[in-house]
């Protein structure tokens, strides 16, 4: 857990009386809509279908239990009793009062939250491992960069009017939980030969109307010169990227039309200037960061406690331990992933109980923290191992032990429609029928791991690109249609899917997927062969073939 | 449109000319880049100072001839949104040395501020007399900055080791 010392309160209470006084100014017509708009979204602020939408910032994923209490009561005081949890490591409220708003912020203040650039177009909340300083075999915990870069990016008096939004993600596992190669700038935490921290930096990913992987463009950045390096990125960014179309304004746009070789030459020479200046940070700055963060005092545990053993007789917690529970870098503990996407609700969505108990057992069996990943699921990181059967046990009464982590149900869906201004098609409707589809846990878990991603549109804030079945809602004709991709993925090994065919209508969307579903059980060459691996094998064409045979 | 300069409301003793605009006998003139380029050498004869009003799309780099020369730089804020003219400032302040007066033209308004002048602005067009009148009440509004820039202000990271550093010294 990092601990705001008292200069991040200050800043963050300054944010939150201009935030007031803008609000006020709003509210007395001082501002314009137009000009309130930046100022807003600067703060989270969006004016959706039916009302304002506020998106909280939970930076690299880790919270502590107070906060996670604190998010309750906004959504018990604020909103309608819960809260939905993004793709990027936010938590986003739909039914919140514009002048309640910096009373709710002030709330948030209190246990060092913000919500301070969740959007418009500068530098958002920086992501990164939601396993980080757990997972085994991680090279350093990549919270502590990943916080000193969400302090340089905050509020950042160059960089806060950009073309367009943009979105920094860091792991350091081999494992890539943070899908990097989907951001704007992607940080990969790697050792030089002399055993010093830097990082493999890739630029110019994203999604939307025209998703690219991201491109490395420097194999090794020193940590000392890691915020010059993003600078440098930033500053020819600002200079040239595009300001005439809003859908070609992001960085891979500009990375794209100058080439990889190009912007890297112009951002090099960039850094020349500024890499030896006051950005440059020393080993004191790092470890005063890192002072900062608490880690648990772990006991010296038995790799397979007793109560344990004996849970194993349960066939309902073996199911869900499977699924839920990963190894831990610490002998004796866990990781838990806790499922939001139970059977037949939206996805990502957690009502205020929900939240408070989970700080109950966060504080009872995780040494007070939860972390937040981008599959819209929550964890708990660092369970002792003899506690798993009395956390399940909690978790299933509390709704929260659907054991279908990475499996078929475990969907990604952005809000869509039913609440967003953007939108041309619903996405909760269509999750929610894939998951009564695929409810029995047998049957999902013969499929085995496989990632379905559904947008609403063209903006992918359900990473459709990315799912190994991607689902994009279009509106044709006053219609709803959707385009079916299959192929992607956002880890280490991040690819665009195909599309396999026409759009289908609404209502067909389910029975398409059961129709690929099957073809990959009648096509894999054993039980083990994932369904990425089955595509990557065959390509589409055999599940074009199935899916439009009858149609 | 009222103009602050060194913290208050202040007379402009430019006048803004187009690129096809008599040149006056004498007085201050605010001149755009391409006819301050074109007429650099008589701009510069003559008695009155010179600005320039520099677009956000143009290169600052050909400016740094000339910065020993004028008075007066202005940039360009065609909308609040359009955040360029943040990154010509700051280098024109920190890479090339600029000490005259940098201006900030265009939609400027009060939330502005605290941005313009961390990156080396110290005068403003600004669109509303109400935001002009809470200039120095605004730009208060923060204590505290996480990045360096060519204003002085010190970091929370230069901060916080000033602290550890006074902590060590007690202990």
């Amino acid at each position: 857990m990092y601990a705001y010392d008292e200069i991040d309160r200050t800043l963050v209470n300054e944010r939150v009386s201009e935030f007031r006084d803008q609000v006020k100014r709003r509210l007395s017509g001082e501002l314009t809509e137009d000009e309130f708009k930046i100022l807003r979204l600067q703060n989270g602020v969006y004016l959706q279908l039916h009302a304002y939408m506020f998106r909280v910032a939970i930076p690299y994923g880790t919270l502590a239990t107070n906060q996670l209490r604190a998010l309750a009561h906004v959504a018990r005081k604020y909103d309608r009793g819960y809260g939905h949890f993004t793709t990027r490591q936010n938590i986003q409220f739909n039914w919140i009062k514009l002048a309640e708003l910096p009373d709710a912020l002030e709330d948030l203040a209190k246990v060092g939250i913000h919500a301070m650039q969740t959007s418009g177009n500068n530098m958002r909340n920086v992501t990164s491992d939601q396993w980080a300083g757990v997972a085994p075999g991680e090279i350093e915990d990549p919270r502590i960069w990943s916080e000193l870069i969400r302090q340089h990016t905050t509020l950042h008096p160059e960089f806060s009017f950009l073309p367009r939004k943009f979105k920094i993600a860091i792991t350091a596992s081999d494992h890539d939980r943070a899908a990097i190669k989907i951001h704007d700038i992607g940080l990969r935490l790697i050792k030089n030969e002399k055993g010093e921290t830097g990082f493999e930096v890739l630029v110019g990913g994203g999604l939307g109307r025209t998703p690219f992987i991201a491109k490395t463009i420097k194999h090794f950045v020193h940590g000392r010169d890691i915020l010059s390096y993003i600078e440098a990125i930033l500053r020819v960014y600002n200079q040239y990227g595009r300001r005439d179309n809003i859908y070609k304004a992001r960085i891979k746009i500009l990375v794209h039309e100058l080439g990889i070789e190009k912007f890297s030459r112009e951002v090099e020479e960039e850094w020349q200037h500024i890499r030896n200046s006051s950005l440059q940070i020393d080993d004191e700055v790092i470890e005063d960061i890192r002072s900062r963060f608490t880690y648990p005092a772990y006991e010296k545990l038995p790799h397979m406690p007793d109560e344990l053993r004996q849970a194993a007789a349960d066939p309902d917690f073996e199911a869900w331990r499977k699924n839920s529970v990963a190894p831990h870098k610490n002998q004796g503990y866990s990781i838990v992933t806790i499922s939001l996407k139970p059977i037949g609700a939206p996805p990502g969505d957690a009502t205020a109980e929900q939240m408070d108990a989970l700080a109950d057992l966060a504080d009872k069996y995780s040494f007070g923290e939860i972390r937040v990943g981008h599959e819209q699921n929550l964890a708990l990181p660092h369970v002792a191992k003899r506690d798993l059967p009395a956390l399940w046990k909690a978790l299933d009464k509390l709704g929260l032990a659907t054991p279908n982590v990475n499996l078929i149900t475990d969907i990604i869906a952005c809000p869509g429609l039913d609440y967003c201004s953007l939108a041309n098609a619903r996405s909760i409707p269509i999750a929610q029928e894939l998951t009564r589809r695929f409810a029995n846990h047998e049957l999902a878990n013969l499929i085995g791991r496989l990632h379905i991603n559904i947008s609403g549109c063209i903006n992918a804030c359900g990473h459709h690109h990315v799912g190994h079945i991607g689902i994009l809602g279009v509106e044709k004709n006053g219609e709803e249609v959707y385009q079916i991709t299959i192929g992607g993925r956002a880890d280490e090994n991040a690819a665009l899917g195909n599309l396999i065919g026409p759009g289908v209508k609404f209502d067909e969307v389910a029975d398409v997927v059961e129709d690929i579903v099957e073809a990959y059980l009648a096509l894999r060459e054993r039980p083990e062969e994932l369904f990425m691996d089955t595509v990557k094998r065959l390509g589409v064409e055999p599940f074009k073939e199935r899916v439009y045979a009858t149609r | 449109m009222p103009l602050v300069n060194g913290g208050k409301i202040a007379d402009d003793s430019f006048v803004k000319l187009a690129v096809d605009t008599p040149l006056p006998e004498g007085g201050d003139i605010l001149v755009p880049a391409e006819r301050f380029i074109g007429e650099a050498d008589a701009l510069l004869k003559r008695a009155g100072k010179v600005g320039v009003i520099w677009p956000n799309n143009r290169d600052i780099a050909e400016l740094v001839p000339y910065l020993g020369k004028i008075a007066v730089v202005a940039l360009v804020f065609p909308t609040f949104r359009d955040g360029r003219a943040y990154s010509q400032a700051r280098l024109l302040r920190e890479r090339y040395n600029y000490r005259g007066e940098l201006r900030a033209t265009g939609q400027v308004l009060r939330d502005q501020f605290v941005f313009m002048l961390r990156a080396g602005f110290d005068s403003f067009e600004v669109k509303k007399q109400a935001d002009a009148e809470a200039f120095m009440q605004t730009a208060k509004r923060y204590s505290v900055f996480y990045q360096p820039t060519g204003d002085g202000r010190i970091t929370a990271l230069h901060r916080r080791m000033q602290l550890r550093h006074s902590e060590g010294v007690g202990t």
